[in-house]
């Protein structure tokens, strides 16, 4: 290997890492606010590159039927349990949530089918409609047990995530889509050739983490965000409740697993079962940052883009290997500050 | 329904299910044979997840291991399946040891998640490896034979599945019933609770993780020897979810459930598969994980205990074996009265900004009862976990008879004669009171898992029970031995961890707030108790709130404020205290 | 009409009844305190008027059945609690903590920064330390942004668990000097306290606690004068 083969290495990977570091990033925010380990985000990048991809070919996506399905059967589960406790006040407000604003971007799709929306156009319909999927899945599957300990949680993510591929075979087909790149343009410093498309996916990456970080700091709903993930009781006890508070985070972190797949898509062919691996990838990086550290998170992520990257390089059957193998001594390495700390016990 | 009448269903039941390959369909004897192989890993699960509390989503990997060992072993090298058992089950036990040994000091969800990385790092293996055929895998893998009977056809193998699986049923339901298993069945406790009873809550992790991953290799070995075929599919991820699926199912606390979980998930499967396609034709091998993932999301949400414990609080309880004499366990000598006990020299820890413990020193001779007083917060409780050895100090020393034990483990501190209680009470609530003290006795027995197993260890059971039952009666508490610790009130829960520790048979007993939470007959009770436990010349450390309690039985005072010694003396001495007044009996506002 | 009012309130873990059979009610702005030993179930009888714990037995608030609003709900409508164990947002600035304590009054922005003011203004140290995360306060200052916080609440009333826990002698004094003035503004305080002896001098109204059960009650200077709450709890001076 030369210098220039280990430079294009390097700047495919942090390419790579970029996409990782937005995946990880929502990895630690729901696990921070909710203490589910989301397992499935991976898909929900994966939906968002297929969603993308059928709207580029003119048919109506898949997730138009998903939403659908998700809006109803969330809407059912809210009226019952309202219904059944007696507090039928919030429930105008509660249908609008989970029924009426799902919906426009699905009734959007639906009027722009066949029309040219322009790239822009479609990457934000794509956008608007995974956006409502985590959080209806949230109101479906985890809100009965948010009580529950952290590896019931984590069993249910796990089992969710094969639910998911089902119904994304389901609803998007077998085939593998690439989308149109972004942009097609290239430029070049000291001798050697860079695509915009990588610069673009790296500023993305710098700026949506950043923005996140500007909610957290500076919005009285960005602290009490923060005020959950770090004290659950104590954020009660001052009115911020669990239930809107985990909507928010799958909201944003939707928002940021959406737009990692729009980034991978036009590099990567996307499967609808593809989430797992990059989510399992970005996974590796939210665990060098202890499902904690947002920076350390994206360090993580960076880490092993390039890792995938060189591997790659040596020996593209094991690359995948090579990665989760890299897990295993993290993991170590994580749980040793968790040593004194008493496991959690269950009955 | 009368238990007598209950147990002749049994026994008709079991003499059908021994008929069925000669009265049911072949199609319904390979069910069967399937529902017992998948049942074998369904067990290790319950045994790993829902005893032990260690939650795997990889079990299909051991599976696959020993499936391929003996495959390969039986088909490349022409060996005997019986060879090929004995490959899977040392192999599988090896790469068991070995990830076991990596992962298993990961705590929690960290250790679920490793799970998921070596499942899949197995799976990628077996597909990428030339001898084991890629992903098309290895065909013509021969039939299991006893002697010149070939088990080739499902009726005769349904013998060899079933003997198998209730072979290790029984021998697991004999495990958790003895030493080993109670310890393992303390896991869920946590590592301070495992640890204060002279275990190591890392061996004991081990071994049940190597034996959940030999059941395992047990199903992998049929299932390879049955379908005479394997290949790597069987094995990924989904089969992973599927076991834990069935395990959950049948409920994950009873051995019970493993059977009964894997009888519905395989049924199930197989009439989904049966009918999915003419609800919607087209779609129905989609459709199969979706409806499966649904499933089992209802039951994680609705029903997490599963059918058979749900079953089970419908028939009468089995009546638990009484407990007759034996002969007394051995004790250990206790140091002569007077002699140093425990001197705590300088001792400090800091959390963080704050210095829970500063520079304190005391010493404690034998056959004395020291009383640890101040107000909540002042450190006491820090204190008792650094003597004990469940906090490591940031400076000074403990000296325990002589010994420093500053440095020493928690267990060996345990074994070395010191015995705790909690102030947040630590039993196991839905083990019985007598097996919560019989944990006690876990430092003065030796019966190990083959042992208990077979139950070769019945001798030393007797005597361990027999201890057990001495200390319950000692607390009062004799008639309620079989009682579910959980279900006694909470002033008997905190006298049954005295007779946990004394079961112990310590030389310096360390009660925090042992009289929290008693009414006034109960505290003298419980101080009479304590007062003749130093007329047998055991030396006693207590915290304890109630003030006249303390000043009734102590022989010293020892005051601490803001994680620092305010002062020492006998009980007189710190009553008329302006100091101790001032910082603990509340100041005037 | 009683602001809020406990009738026979149970509260069990498992089968070990905590609370057994309590009833009480707050005038508003009446201060009442139960005292009691260690494990008596102050602390549990808290947890279920907030509805951190279930339990049963009727609630009400201003008239308002409790059973039919979660937690938040309850917040929003001026019952507050701070609980022993304080629950502060420790990564956090102190003003972080104070702005969340008004979360509950989150479209009045108005009214948020007033009672930031008014908070400020009553306790002079926490405007000191205003960037100053909260896990590096000292034990009495964590104290007062507890009480701070739940000020920011406005609330009608305050249920406090054991203010003075591990706070020095001259520190608890100036957390009940704080308690009383909190008289002033109008805010019923349903006070937990081992410190029996301060408790009592603060409050209008006392109950004594054992095992789950009330037995005694009374106005709390009677109570003072008890001799046998004197000889249990008022440390035999």
């Amino acid at each position: 290997m030369n210098a220039q083969i280990a430079a294009i290495l390097a700047m495919d990977g942090i390419a790579t890492g970029a996409i990782y570091v937005l995946i990880g990033i929502g990895f630690v925010l729901i696990f921070a606010v909710t203490r589910v380990i989301y397992v499935p985000f991976g898909d929900i990048a994966a939906f968002t590159a297929l969603t993308l991809a059928a709207l580029e070919t003119g048919h109506v996506p898949g997730t138009v039927g998903l939403v659908i399905g998700l809006a109803v059967l969330a809407t059912l589960l809210e009226v019952a349990a309202r219904l059944r406790a007696r507090r039928l006040g919030g429930l105008p407000r509660a249908m609008l949530l989970t029924l009426v604003l799902p919906l426009v971007p699905v009734l959007a799709a639906w009027l722009a089918a066949g029309r040219d929306l322009g790239m822009a156009g479609r990457v934000a319909l794509s956008l608007a409609l995974i956006m409502p999927v985590a959080p209806l899945l949230d109101r479906i599957v985890f809100r009965p047990v948010a009580d529950a300990s952290v590896l019931l949680l984590l069993t249910v993510a796990v089992v969710l995530h094969f639910g998911l591929v089902g119904l994304g075979l389901l609803f998007f087909g077998p085939e593998g889509v690439r989308t149109q790149p972004l942009t097609d343009a290239m430029f070049t410093v000291g001798g050697m050739n860079f695509s915009v498309q990588t610069l673009l996916i790296v500023a993305a990456s710098i700026v949506f983490s950043g923005l996140l970080f500007l909610f957290f700091e500076f919005t009285l709903a960005g602290k009490a965000l923060r005020a959950t993930a770090a004290n659950p009781t104590g954020a009660r006890l001052m009115g911020i409740r669990p239930a809107t508070t985990s909507t928010i985070a799958y909201v944003l972190a939707s928002l940021l697993a959406g737009i990692s797949g729009i980034l991978i898509a036009p590099v990567t062919t996307i499967f609808y079962d593809s989430g797992f691996l990059i989510g399992l990838k970005a996974f590796v990086g939210a665990i060098i940052g202890a499902m904690a550290s947002y920076p350390l998170t994206a360090a993580g992520a960076i880490f092993v883009g390039l890792l995938e990257s060189f591997a790659s390089f040596w020996s593209s059957d094991f690359k995948d290997a090579i990665v989760f193998g890299v897990l295993i001594p993290v993991l170590l390495w994580r749980s040793l500050g968790f040593r004194e700390s008493e496991e959690e016990t269950e009955e | 329904m009368t238990a007598r009448r209950l147990r002749l269903l049994g026994v008709v039941a079991v003499a059908l299910f021994a008929l069925a390959p000669a009265l049911v369909s072949p199609f319904s004897v390979t069910l069967l044979n399937f529902i017992g192989i998948y049942a074998l890993v369904a067990l290790g699960i319950v045994l790993l997840t829902g005893v032990g509390g260690m939650l795997s989503f990889g079990q299909a990997a051991f599976v696959g291991v020993a499936a391929y060992a003996t495959a390969w072993a039986t088909t490349a090298h022409g060996w005997s399946p019986w060879l090929g058992l004995i490959l899977a089950l040392v192999l599988t036990a090896a790469v068991a040891t070995v990830v076991g040994s990596v992962t298993l000091r990961l705590g929690g969800h960290f250790l679920s998640l490793s799970t998921i990385a070596w499942g899949l790092a197995i799976y990628f293996l077996f597909g990428n490896i030339d001898a084991l055929g890629h992903f098309t895998g290895i065909s013509d893998v021969p039939p299991i034979a006893i002697g010149a009977l070939s088990l080739g056809s499902g009726a005769a193998i349904f013998y060899l599945i079933w003997g198998v699986l209730i072979a290790a049923w029984l021998l697991a339901a004999n495990l958790l019933d003895a030493r080993q298993g109670r310890a393992i069945r303390a896991l869920r406790g946590g590592r301070i609770l495992v640890e204060s009873l002279g275990i190591d809550a890392f061996r004991i992790k081990l071994a049940t993780f190597v034996l959940a991953a030999l059941l395992s290799a047990l199903s992998g070995w049929l299932q390879a020897h049955m379908t005479r075929f394997v290949s790597p599919a069987p094995f990924d991820a989904t089969a992973g979810i599927f076991y834990l699926l069935m395990a959950m199912v049948g409920g994950i606390g009873a051995l019970g459930g493993a059977a009964v979980g894997a009888a519905i998930v395989t049924l199930l499967r197989n009439s989904i598969q049966d009918y999915l396609p003419l609800v919607a034709p087209g779609v129905a091998g989609q459709l199969e994980i979706v409806v499966f993932s649904v499933m089992f999301i209802l039951l994680l949400q609705r029903a997490r205990t599963g059918l058979v414990p749900l079953a089970l609080r419908y028939l009468p309880a089995a009546k638990p074996a009484p407990v007759v004499d034996a002969r007394p366990l051995p004790r250990r000598p206790q140091p002569p009265r007077g002699e140093p006990v425990l001197r705590v020299e300088a001792l400090s820890r800091r959390f963080g900004g704050l210095v829970a413990v500063n520079q304190v020193s005391f010493a404690l001779g034998a056959g004395e009862i020291l009383g640890l007083i101040g107000p909540n917060g002042a450190g006491k409780t820090t204190m008792f976990n650094l003597i004990t050895g469940a906090l490591r100090a940031d400076g000074g020393r403990v000296l325990f008879c002589g010994t420093d034990i500053t440095r020493t483990p928690q267990r060996h501190i345990a074994r070395a004669g010191i015995a705790r209680t909690f102030q947040h009470v630590k039993l196991r609530p839905a083990m019985s009171a007598l097996d919560n003290v019989l944990l006690g006795t876990y430092a003065r027995t030796r019966a190990g898992f083959v042992a208990g197993a077979l139950r070769l260890d019945r001798g030393e059971e007797a005597q361990a029970r027999f201890e057990a039952m001495r200390q319950l009666r000692r607390i009062g508490l004799a008639d309620r031995a079989f009682d579910p610790a959980g279900a006694l009130p909470l002033a008997n829960q905190r006298l049954l961890e005295i007779a946990r520790a004394l079961a112990a048979d310590p030389v310096l007993l360390v009660l925090d707030e042992p009289a929290a939470g008693l009414r006034r007959l109960e505290k003298e009770a419980l101080a009479r108790l304590l007062v003749a436990l130093r007329g047998e010349g055991l030396t006693i450390l207590l915290v304890e709130h109630d003030m006249d309690f303390v000043m009734g039985l102590v022989d010293r005072c020892v005051v601490m404020d803001f994680g620092a010694k305010l002062c020492e003396g006998v009980p007189v001495e710190i009553r008329r205290d302006v100091r101790v007044q001032e910082a603990y009996l509340g100041s005037v506002a | 009409m009683a602001l809020l009012s406990l009738e026979n309130l149970w509260v069990s873990y498992g089968k070990v009844e905590a609370v057994r059979g309590v009833s009480l009610a707050i005038e508003p702005g009446e201060i009442v305190t139960v005292i009691g030993p260690n494990g008596a179930g102050k602390t549990t009888l808290l947890s279920a008027a907030m509805g951190l714990l279930p339990s049963r037995g009727a609630m009400t608030f201003d008239g308002v059945d409790l059973r039919r609003l979660d937690i938040e709900a309850r917040v929003e409508r001026g019952f507050c609690l701070v609980p022993e164990t304080r629950e502060l947002f420790a990564n956090m600035s102190v003003a972080d903590n104070l702005l969340l304590g008004g979360y509950a009054r989150r479209r009045d922005a108005a009214g948020r920064r007033r009672a930031l003011d008014e908070v400020m203004e009553r306790f002079p140290r926490l405007a000191e330390r205003r960037t100053q995360p909260a896990g590096t306060l000292s034990g009495g200052e964590r104290q007062m942004l507890a009480l701070g916080r739940a000020l920011m609440a406005r609330p009608r009333l305050l249920l406090l668990d054991e203010p003075s826990l591990g706070l020095a002698p001259l520190i608890v004094r100036e957390v009940f000097h704080i308690i009383a003035s909190l008289h002033g503004l109008g805010v019923a305080i349903l006070l937990v306290e081992q410190n029996a002896r301060a408790a009592l001098e603060t409050a209008d109204t006392g109950h004594v606690l054992e095992a789950g059960e009330i037995v005694h009650s009374g106005p709390a200077a009677a109570l003072m004068n008890d001799p046998k709450v004197a000889a249990s709890y008022l440390g035999g001076r």
